[in-house]
């Protein structure tokens, strides 16, 4: 193909970023190129995980309502697990599946194929089963790409090629990713039948749990999760990679081991696994971002981008993908010249409050880097439910006491201090 | 049909794979993995392809779920070569 024969946009991975931004665009009318290195989309990406409804409004009013999501959250939950037991913290509101629902859980080999299908029917071109090696430079623009001996050409490329991306570097806009800015995250997905997830999970037809699990991670910088899908769970743990190597602890085996703990069997048992992912996950959030996100012919989206954030109770990845994929179409849609697209990709990320939620969460990663929140806390929560919950027949101790002293077994006065400081100043 | 520890063998022979005979996208130089302490890749890799045998290091990439943890935490670079496999080949996940 020659240089004069070129798209409008190229778009590198069909994720969720790279569909939502082909899906704008197609339907605006431009000629898109969905590249994606699997077979079908989705082949190759995995997701804790859930996926935050407004975010596919934004490519389309009620798009979700077509998409083959797993079940609308209602039930956000919070475990701390001790040796033998956790305090769980569950929260039900039914209002998050009203109208438009909060958040759904989400498998991604279905949803991202789904959703570049729906790309396809707007009128992008869907090519997978291609790896970009490459991009095409000319005048200090990118201009194309190159897969094997292919070359195609476009107005600008976006990368959306996930946590690694090698597109990102390769143009120079990022260095190669370092341990410390990423989770290494492992799931299995454990069949059961809709019926017993109901049961066990407190829900109806429909309606979903998602669980932040901390303290499940051998005191591993890190911590787990557990979704509710239709006719399955996502159960898994992120952890950071540098803290593992340090201990000397396998993922593996701390995942195996989760999956036996005696408050968490229960939930899983009789299941069978019908799957085992791993994927990185940018963990640092705003201050690992790539300082710029664009250069002339090209912009980076979703993981690509580093947007992630983790305040400890939420994490969203895939919501932030879907808008910096809309947020991306919607400059190329704006602006003509390939120079104006980069700058005015940032300002529509201004705009629907992306950057400004990075922001917010900046300092989150310093306070979920204590490692007292691993396994020092969540012990001190189960020992101290314990006291209030144990009678032998013996005396109790006075409550006042009897709570100090626990305390005083996990934490210094001191550390209790600077957890709670550092803990405010992060907020 | 329970839930009981499964061994990353038992885990990879869940997933299905199209492997690449012809051009492994993980390359490793033992000679550097041999002089290499930490040895962190021991215990990232989720899918376990990196072991010790007689004390070498012993590595496949056909189970490669290709996240990219050994990449990240690979301090003396006794990864040569670190890519995606090529279009459609590598891991296919059904569920993700």
């Amino acid at each position: 193909m020659s240089a004069e024969e070129k798209f409008d946009a190229i778009i590198i991975g069909a994720g969720p970023a790279g569909a939502a931004c082909a899906y704008v665009l197609a339907k605006a009318g431009k000629s898109v190129v969905l590249v994606e290195r699997g077979a079908s989309a989705g082949n190759k990406n995995v997701t804790g995980g859930r996926l935050y409804t407004y975010a596919l409004e934004l490519v389309e009013p009620g798009l979700y309502q077509e998409a083959p999501l797993e079940r609308k959250v209602v039930r956000e939950q919070i475990m701390m697990l001790g040796q033998n037991g956790a305090v769980t913290v569950d929260y039900a509101d039914y209002g998050f599946g009203e109208e438009i629902p909060q958040s759904y859980s989400v498998l991604r080999a279905p949803f991202d194929e789904w959703f570049a299908a729906r790309a396809e029917a707007q009128g992008a071109m869907m090519v997978p089963g291609i790896l970009v090696e490459e991009l095409i430079e000319a005048d200090g623009k990118i201009v194309g790409i190159k897969a094997g001996d292919d070359e195609i050409y476009a107005t600008v490329v976006i990368a959306a090629d996930g946590v690694n991306s090698f597109i990102a570097q390769k143009a120079g806009l990022r260095g190669d990713i370092t341990a410390h800015t990423v989770g290494v995250g492992a799931k299995e997905v454990i069949e059961l039948p809709e019926q017993v997830i109901e049961d066990r999970f407190n829900l109806q037809g429909g309606e979903g749990a998602a669980r932040v699990l901390i303290g499940c991670s051998d005191g591993v910088l890190g911590g787990g999760f557990l979704y509710t899908n239709k006719k399955s769970i996502s159960l898994g743990v992120v952890l950071n990679p540098e803290d593992l190597a340090g201990q000397g602890k396998k993922i593996h085996d701390i995942l195996q081991n989760l999956k036996m703990h005696p408050a968490v069997y229960p939930l899983i048992k009789d299941g069978m696994t019908i799957e085992y992912g791993a994927h990185l996950v940018p963990e640092v959030g705003y201050q690992a971002m790539p300082k710029k996100l664009y250069r002339d012919g090209l912009v980076l989206v979703g993981d690509a981008a580093g947007m992630v954030v983790n305040s400890g109770t939420i994490l969203r990845g895939i919501d932030l993908a879907i808008v910096s994929g809309v947020a991306a179409a919607r400059a190329v849609l704006k602006n003509d010249g390939e120079s104006n697209i980069g700058p005015a990709y940032v300002a529509e990320l201004e705009n629907l409050a992306l950057i400004p939620t990075m922001k917010l969460y900046a300092n989150f990663h310093e306070l979920l880097s204590n490692r007292r929140m691993m396994s020092v806390y969540p012990n001190m929560a189960n020992d101290m439910m314990k006291t209030l919950f144990t009678v032998d027949g013996k005396l109790p101790e006075r409550m006042d006491k009897a709570m100090l002293k626990v305390l005083k077994k996990h934490v210094t006065f001191g550390q209790l201090i600077a957890d709670g400081w550092r803990g405010v100043k992060a907020i | 049909m329970t839930i009981k520890k499964l061994s990353p063998e038992e885990l990879l022979g869940l997933n299905k794979f199209a492997v690449d005979e012809e051009e492994p996208h993980i390359v490793l130089d033992k000679t550097i993995c041999a002089q290499c302490k930490e040895k962190p890749c021991l215990v990232v890799c989720p899918a376990v392809l990196y072991t010790l045998k007689d004390g070498e290091m012993n590595f496949d990439y056909a189970g490669c779920l290709e996240c990219g943890a050994c990449r990240v935490v690979c301090k003396n670079k006794g990864i040569v070569k670190w890519t995606y496999p090529r279009g459609t080949f590598g891991v296919a996940f059904r569920c993700g």
